[in-house]
């Protein structure tokens, strides 16, 4: 076999291994087609990678600065902890580079209106953000739960232009979501394009998606050698649906020196009921169009996942997660929500830096991990978005606000 | 058609249209209201003229499910409907009517049942296949191997976007009929059906379809005697399933004796 065949960089789907796929309705077929087609041509073309490149440049603020944290690496066995700042693109998230890539494919297949899941609300906020910037409309669908929760995402929404539709089935949360942005996709193809927000649902999205944020590890990649003259020994991400950290991951893939390792949501505890820790306790079944890990029932019913963060409030992954861990190349781990707002708490009063909580995820598994490795590892973490939206909910947790969330007096 | 095997659906649909306009096809979900009165409200529709049952195995995420099915849905699992509640159900119905049973169900309950497992299962409780909403033919090996083992029937869906290419592929592999979708949306009725299914139909029959029949948002008979002057079965499933919560057996038997009517124009 050649070096390309046998890099795990070169996987392109629809499978990834035995995981990925498309497991979706007939009527949404050619649009997945046409998505598909639209993709591969875009690839090719050098004129596309030049726009999004530029869009990166002007309006994300990429690349993404590399931040040394020593203060908060003392409470990690002093390993050396270096962050890779996505908090600090534009709309505060990772999210906004697969939303503009998918956005600017819209544009070249022609569709005016964008339609999007969200979670946590920062997809949504991305996606509402390039549909005003290429003048688009836009419908984000948000479980109610999470509309809630997530109060000041969906006011972001609003006022760049989008409608918010709170979703009242099922569990009213992501995975909701997810099942009626492909309703409203079945019925409005024709205009449409679901800007899916990870690296899951069917083919092409969970490869495209990847696609789109592998940049995050390809600027680390050369940060990286550029500040310590090495790879790291190590990288941790949060994982929902796994695109932050597939983002990360994907130019380490064959660097077989460095250890992956994804941080799911384990809530109460993954020996409770109340978790999102897809890998950890899940087990290989179809949602949402594709075949991977996802929490279910033995029935193959869909079971609710629970996190208090909002985005990795889901209770599947995306396919090519699934394939790293089964071929051992990236370690899956749960963290409880309490080791989270430990983590996050610290990153602010250690370094002056409000994480989100899903990314909070990830500092805390990078505590553990540093402790593991010791002082000699270098930990590259991938801080996938800022904690302005989550104000409110760690403002109540450690009891700065109060449950009106207003100031304690 | 696979045509080696021979379909209790394709039979059914074919002496419907001999001797009416064409087949009624019903659909309700195991466990609602309850898992007798799904079963009660199933006898209902064959004594009251449907000719073809549709058995929705209620699912969490059902994408392609308008309103009305997935409340009833949802309620059927909110009170404990299990799996192989559907067979207990196709075994039932089967032993007081004589009207072929498909089940209805996305793909992820019968993977983890095993697809093998519950081919045979289905066999045995006397079901005549499946439907399968999110399963296209290209994503489907190993179903079509299962169901050409068993004989049970297999019902892909074919959709106004889908290509010329991708209607054969639905035609020459299902078996009882070819679920015509006859607008682009999720199941629920609707005033207007269009004339999308009119036009499937026909690039339907071009890639030879001899069996096919048309759903999503049919639910009067007007629109059934319609359908039937050009498809040979027209299938209701939203308005069924709002009868029977609405006012119970009696409602739904009441339903589908009027939407009856509409294969005898
Ligand atoms: C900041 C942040 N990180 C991570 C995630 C989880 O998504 P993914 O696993 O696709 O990166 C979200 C989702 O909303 C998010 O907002």
């Amino acid at each position: 076999m050649t070096d390309t065949r046998t890099s795990l960089r070169a996987e392109t789907g629809p499978f990834f291994g035995e995981f990925g796929g498309r497991f979706m309705p007939e009527s949404l077929i050619a649009a997945l087609d046409e998505l598909d087609e639209a993709y591969q041509l875009a690839k090719l073309d050098p004129e596309f990678h030049r726009e999004l490149a530029e869009l990166g440049r002007t309006y994300t603020g990429r690349p993404s600065i590399l931040t040394e944290v020593p203060r908060f690496a003392k409470h990690a066995g002093g390993a050396r902890i270096i962050l890779k700042r996505e908090d600090l693109n534009h709309t505060g998230s990772h999210k906004i580079n697969n939303v503009l890539g998918q956005a600017l494919l819209a544009k070249r297949i022609g569709k005016h209106r964008l339609i999007a899941e969200t979670g946590a609300g920062q997809h949504g906020v991305a996606t509402a953000t390039a549909a005003a910037l290429f003048g688009m409309e836009c419908v984000v669908y948000m479980g109610e739960v999470d509309t809630e929760r997530q109060a000041l995402n969906v006011a972001r929404m609003r006022l760049l232009g989008a409608e918010v539709i709170p979703v009242k089935s099922g569990t009213r949360t992501l995975k909701d979501a997810l099942n009626e942005a492909f309703r409203d996709w079945v019925a409005n193809v024709e205009s449409t394009h679901y800007l899916l927000g990870t690296v899951a649902g069917p083919h092409p999205f969970p490869a495209m998606v990847r696609d789109f944020v592998k940049v995050i590890g390809e600027e680390a990649r050369q940060q990286m050698l550029d500040l310590t003259g090495a790879l790291p020994d190590a990288i941790t991400a949060c994982v929902g649906g796994g695109s932050n950290a597939i983002g990360i991951f994907h130019a380490f893939l064959d660097d077989t020196s460095v250890g992956l390792y994804g941080y799911e949501a384990a809530g109460d505890g993954v020996d409770t009921l109340r978790h999102a820790a897809t890998i950890t306790k899940g087990r290989p079944g179809v949602l949402h169009g594709s075949r991977s890990f996802m929490l279910q029932d033995e029935d193959g019913q869909t079971l609710d996942s629970h996190s208090i963060s909002a985005g990795l409030d889901y209770p599947g992954v995306g396919p090519e997660h699934a394939w790293l861990s089964s071929i051992g190349r990236a370690n899956y781990r749960p963290v409880t929500d309490k080791a989270a707002m430990e983590a996050f708490r610290l990153m602010c009063t250690t370094e002056g830096i409000i994480p989100a909580i899903e990314s909070a995820h990830a500092l805390a598994g990078t505590i553990e991990l540093g402790r593991e490795l010791g002082p000699d590892a270098t930990i590259l973490v991938s801080l996938s978005g800022r904690g302005d939206k989550d104000v409110e909910t760690a403002g109540r947790y450690f009891d700065v606000l109060d449950e009106n969330g207003n100031a304690r007096v | 058609m696979s045509d080696t095997i021979v379909s209790p659906v394709a039979s059914t649909i074919a002496a419907a249209k001999t001797e009416r306009a064409g087949a009624l096809v019903g659909y309700l979900p195991v466990g609602f209201p309850s898992l007798d009165a799904s079963i009660d409200a199933a006898v209902a529709l064959v004594e009251n003229g449907v000719d073809v049952l549709e058995l929705g195995l209620p699912y969490s995420d059902p994408v392609m499910d308008g309103p009305v099915i997935q409340a009833a849905t949802v309620a059927a699992l909110e009170a404990g409907v299990r799996l192989r509640d559907a067979f207990t159900a196709v075994e039932r119905i089967r032993s007081r009517v004589d009207a072929p049973v498909l089940v209805m169900t996305y793909w992820n309950p019968v993977l983890q049942y095993g697809v093998d497992r519950f081919a045979d299962d289905l066999v045995s409780a006397g079901g005549a296949g499946l439907i399968t909403p999110d399963l296209t033919v290209d994503s489907g090996a190993d179903w079509l191997a299962t169901s050409d083992r068993t004989g049970l029937d297999r019902v892909f869906l074919a959709a106004p976007t889908s290509t010329d290419e991708r209607l054969r592929l639905a035609v020459d592999s299902s078996r009882g009929f070819v679920y015509t979708v006859s607008t682009m949306g999720i199941t629920g009725a609707r005033a207007d059906l269009g004339t999308a299914a009119r036009a499937l139909v026909a690039r339907l029959r071009e890639q030879g379809a001899d069996s096919l029949a048309v759903g999503i948002g049919v639910s009067t008979a007007d629109q059934i005697a319609e359908i039937l002057s050009y498809a040979d079965g027209a299938i209701v499933g939203s308005a069924l399933v709002k009868a029977l919560a609405d006012g119970g057996v009696p409602a739904v038997a009441r339903l589908a004796s009027e939407l009856a009517e509409g294969t005898r124009r």
